[in-house]
């Protein structure tokens, strides 16, 4: 089978992911989209802000354009540039102006990594003018209805250098994620990894040692995502101990004694 | 092969290096029993000698009359190990403990058969220090004792556990002693008071090690549950050290099975009484009930006032953010914790007059540890505290003051500990120094202002200077990737292609930002000998620094070092990472007076530390002195001093921080391409110089 080209503005996510809620944030989205308020997810890495986009996504029935935020990442790149095509400049969109036009949710993920710079681009567009300015081309470009500017930041790195700057931030709803309650965990890493219930529940309880050490040797606990990747591996067969130390601990630290540590556990519970 | 020395040469080197002129020692059997070996050997002994007689001549001399006959028996690197450990011990407890050591060689020598095979403590402990904080429950540390035990707040473990063949079976039974200690202050082996209900058993001691037994089957079940792959090692260590149960026993455990708690063990004991006395099982380590009395008195009113504390802050924060909360101010706030066990996980369900509140991480580490030694949370605990209820003193950490502890009997709480190279020993001083860290008293005059004006026009050349360096901003042009296009490229690649030549695809202008990401900590020379012209010249020197930095962004901390002893390692806070430059932070560069020696090693491990805390791309460590390590009475004058800041710089070196050395040592030239070896460095010839220099010298070093 080949892969699947899609432009970004074809992206409609046509079958529904697979979400299980832990608050009211799909009502509290659902308001601020038909407010036309920018939303901010707040969380840490893996416990659900990316599915959560897929799966407003589907529920809105708009194309989602996710933008990987790295510290390299321009105005340009977000908005477009010029480019040299047979002896003449063309102008080509940037995901970001893309969504404007199509009126699809732009979602700008671990916008913190992003430069400041590139930061400031979006805030007419997070406030109540919602515009794009291209100053290239000297054009505004005004946003539809149906336009939706969202940003997720993980507000766990302990970096003054990547924190997001008040003007900001203060332009968004925001909805806060944490990793979901024991019950709901086990039910999402069974469904997900296709593992039975008390191996779930191993794995919750697992995760929860991990996090457990947050702060005292590790910067972050294993996420969800890492103990589906675990689940995931344990279901077609590998022993969950390897499991355990290859999807989470490997993912988690690089420090012998850390990783030593995190085996014992893992070899300790299973 | 080189000849072996002969006794006579041997004799000599002995009475020179053992002084026998003054200690009479008798070198002449230790010459004889020498001068049998061969040449290697000999010389691998005589070093040892050598550098053992630069720690004590008498440990040596105990040393030299051993050696010839251990070389015979045992590898060389035993041999080092021991002299080594001869000399720690020496530093550690004195002469009389270290002459203890040297004679019971032959218990060392057992034990490093041990230690072959053997899980030592200092290995295990940073593994099994994270597995334990991993559980769940009290963040329970990890020390090192005579055999296993826990008072609830730390996990004794023995220095080395050495029962099976292999070092990873002997591992898995440290994990196990420690897992198994884990589970007595996690579920509630250490609640009950133990000692009263054994106090009416005839025999008090017998009842504590029969309740003992209880509670380890009792445990065992529970880790059976909570834990199966740690109990799978249990039984198979425990099964080859033939672990098994007295006649009678067999029939409580299954009594104590499953969900017992503590209160079913202590109803068992009566039976247990008449039963055979337990064999106590090979990781069960041993209960210490006086131990775990003495800390949980100690801790118990104070995590009282601290949850009380806490919850009065909580519920401030609350009702100010939600000013119409359902109860009316003058009804005090109710709080209520559930506890909620069953994920194998301690977990809290705090609320406030009936709203479920989220607990901060320290009050749930709080209500964790309170739980633990309850069972429950006692309503009293959750009554916040009323203001001024308590003294601060009772419920915050409070950082001892440094100089108390020099008041009264000596002692190193609240101390920092470092190595420190001993070249004769060409092996690290184990601990060795005491190091603290002090507040420079501010001075507010107008030094500051009246440096800035002596210097006007530099600090004006500086700030100009360094607001320079700020953005690193650079259009770079002709790139193959860019945000805009390079017309000039783009015309000439049209021009070339017309031509017939290959086109260029680098077509693009991209805006390079250097981001300056840089750390750098300050190192001032504070001892006596700095006193004048050099004192003056440093503090200028420091704010025109300060002045320059602030322009440029860069984070930097400033201490300043000086010491007496290896006891009393002392640096000044004049600036921290976190600080900001301000007023407080000038009175003190005015407040920096000259101390006491320059000991160098431990100031630049610390602040080492301290930068590599710091999260920058660049560490920089830049050390300003005025000449050659010293120190009172003691051996850090000369070659010694000059060879432990060497490593120290080395060390730093190798944790990815660049070291840099200003020094104003005019007559030092010889030994400084030496000492600063890893380190770069510049010598100022003339003191007046430095106000000058120093910022300048920083602004080259990170162009």
């Amino acid at each position: 089978m080949d892969a699947q080209a899609l432009t970004p503005e074809t992206h409609y996510i046509r079958s529904e992911p697979y979400y299980e809620p832990v608050g009211d944030e799909i009502a509290i989205f659902e308001a601020a989209y038909k407010n036309k308020l920018p939303v901010l997810l707040k969380g840490p890495t893996g416990c659900g802000k990316t599915r959560f986009m897929e799966y407003m996504a589907w529920r809105l029935q708009r194309p989602l354009i996710t933008v990987s935020c790295h510290d390299d990442l321009t105005a340009s790149d977000l908005v477009g540039r010029y480019l040299v095509k047979g002896g003449e400049t063309v102008w080509v969109d940037g995901p970001l102006t893309r969504a404007v036009r199509v009126g699809g949710i732009c979602y700008l993920d671990e916008i913190v990594e992003a430069r400041k710079d590139t930061m400031v681009v979006i805030h007419p567009l997070a406030d109540d003018r919602r515009a794009l300015p291209m100053e290239k081309l000297g054009q505004l470009l005004e946003a539809t209805d149906d336009f939706c500017l969202a940003i997720s930041y993980n507000p766990g790195y302990q970096s003054v250098l990547k924190d997001l700057k008040q003007s900001t931030r203060q332009r968004f709803v925001a909805l806060e994620f944490d990793y979901p309650a024991p019950e709901l965990e086990r039910r999402i890493v069974a469904n997900e990894a296709k593992v039975d219930p008390a191996m779930a529940d191993k794995l919750v309880r697992f995760a929860h040692m991990t996090r457990n050490l947050k702060g005292s040797g590790l910067d972050e606990g294993a996420s969800t995502r890492l103990l589906v990747h675990a689940g995931k591996l344990i279901a077609s067969g590998v022993d969950p101990v390897v499991a355990c130390q290859s999807a989470v601990a490997q993912a988690v630290t690089d420090d012998p004694d850390m990783l030593a540590a995190i085996q014992e556990l893992s070899a300790s519970l299973f | 092969m080189t000849a072996p020395l002969t006794r006579d040469e041997i004799e000599s080197l002995l009475d020179d290096w053992l002084e026998v002129e003054f200690t009479f020692h008798q070198v002449g059997p230790v010459a004889r029993a020498l001068c049998k070996l061969d040449r290697t050997d000999q010389d691998f002994v005589l070093d040892w000698i050598k550098r053992v007689a630069t720690t004590h001549i008498t440990l040596a001399f105990n040393f030299a009359k051993r050696a010839p006959d251990l070389i015979q028996r045992f590898d060389k690197r035993v041999i080092e190990a021991w002299a080594v450990h001869l000399c720690d011990t020496y530093d550690r407890a004195g002469m009389y403990a270290a002459l203890d050591v040297a004679a019971a060689v032959g218990n060392f020598m057992q034990q490093r058969h041990e230690q072959a095979a053997g899980a030592l403590f200092e290995d295990s402990a940073p593994v099994l220090g994270n597995f334990v904080h991993g559980l769940s429950g009290r963040k329970l540390k990890l020390e090192q004792g005579e055999s296993a035990w826990t008072d609830g707040e730390k996990i004794v473990l023995p220095a080395i556990v050495a029962a099976f063949e292999s070092r990873a079976d002997n591992f898995k039974l440290t994990k196990a002693m420690a897992a198994f200690l884990w589970a007595q202050t996690r579920f509630g082996s250490l609640r009950s008071d133990t000692v009263s209900v054994c106090a009416d058993f005839p025999d008090p001691v017998r009842a504590l090690a029969q309740f003992h037994g209880l509670e380890t089957l009792r445990l065992t079940a529970r880790l059976a549950r909570e834990l199966p792959g740690l109990h799978r090692d249990l039984r198979r260590l425990g099964g080859a050290l033939g672990d098994r149960l007295a006649e009678g026993w067999a029939g409580l455990a299954e009594r104590l099975g499953d969900h017992a708690e503590v209160e079913d063990s202590l109803a068992l004991l009566p039976d247990a009484w008449h039963l055979p006395d337990f064999i106590p099982l090979s990781y069960q380590g041993t209960l210490n009930p006086e131990a775990v009395a003495a800390a949980r008195a100690a801790r118990l009113e104070k995590e009282k006032a601290r949850l009380r504390v806490k919850l009065a802050e909580m519920a401030e924060e609350l009702r100010r953010h939600k000013p119409d909360a359902a109860a009316p101010d003058d009804q005090p706030p109710r709080f209520e914790a559930a506890s909620d066990e069953s994920e194998g996980q301690l977990d809290f369900e705090l609320t406030l007059d009936g709203m479920p509140v989220a607990p901060p991480d320290d009050v749930k580490q709080l209500l964790t540890s309170v739980f633990l030694d309850f069972g429950e949370i006692p309503p009293e605990y959750l009554v916040p505290a009323g203001d001024g209820e308590y003294d601060p003193g009772l419920y915050q950490d409070q950082a001892s003051d440094p100089d108390a502890v020099w008041q009264g009997t000596y002692h190193e709480e609240g101390a920092l500990f470092y190595p420190e190279w001993d070249m004769g020993r060409q092996h690290y001083r184990k601990n060795w120094c005491v190091m603290r860290e002090k507040d420079v008293k501010p001075l507010f005059d107008d030094f500051p202002r009246r440096t800035l004006d002596k210097y006007a026009p530099l600090v004006k050349q500086l700030r100009h200077r360094f607001e320079a360096m700020r953005d690193e901003n650079r259009l770079l042009k002709r790139q193959t990737q860019g945000d805009e296009v390079d017309l000039d490229a783009l015309v000439e690649a049209l021009a070339d292609a017309r031509d017939g030549s290959e086109m260029s695809d680098r077509l693009f202008m991209h805006m390079h930002r250097a981001e300056r990401n840089i750390a750098v900590a300050f190192m001032v020379d504070m001892s006596g000998s700095t006193k004048g012209w050099i004192n003056e010249a440093e503090r200028e020197a420091l704010i025109l620094l300060c002045e320059a930095l602030e322009r440029l962004g860069d984070r930097y901390a400033i201490y300043g070092f000086s010491g007496i002893t290896r006891k009393r390692c002392e640096l000044f806070r004049i600036k921290t990472f976190a600080e900001p430059y301000g007023e407080e932070v000038k009175a003190r560069i005015a407040g920096i007076a000259p101390q006491e020696y320059t000991r160098m090693g431990f100031a630049i491990r610390h602040l080492s530390k301290l930068l590599n805390d710091v999260e920058a791309r660049t560490r920089i460590l830049v050390t300003l002195s005025d000449g050659r390590p010293d120190d009172y009475f003691d051996a850090y004058r000369g070659p010694y001093g000059i060879e432990d800041t060497r490593m120290a710089l080395l060390e730093a070196r190798r944790s990815g921080i660049h070291p840099f050395c200003i020094t104003i040592d005019k007559d030092a030239r010889d030994y400084l391409p030496h000492m600063y070896g890893a380190a770069r460095y510049v010598i100022l010839d003339d003191v007046a110089q430095l106000p000058a220099k120093v910022a300048d010298i920083y602004r080259r070093l990170t162009h």
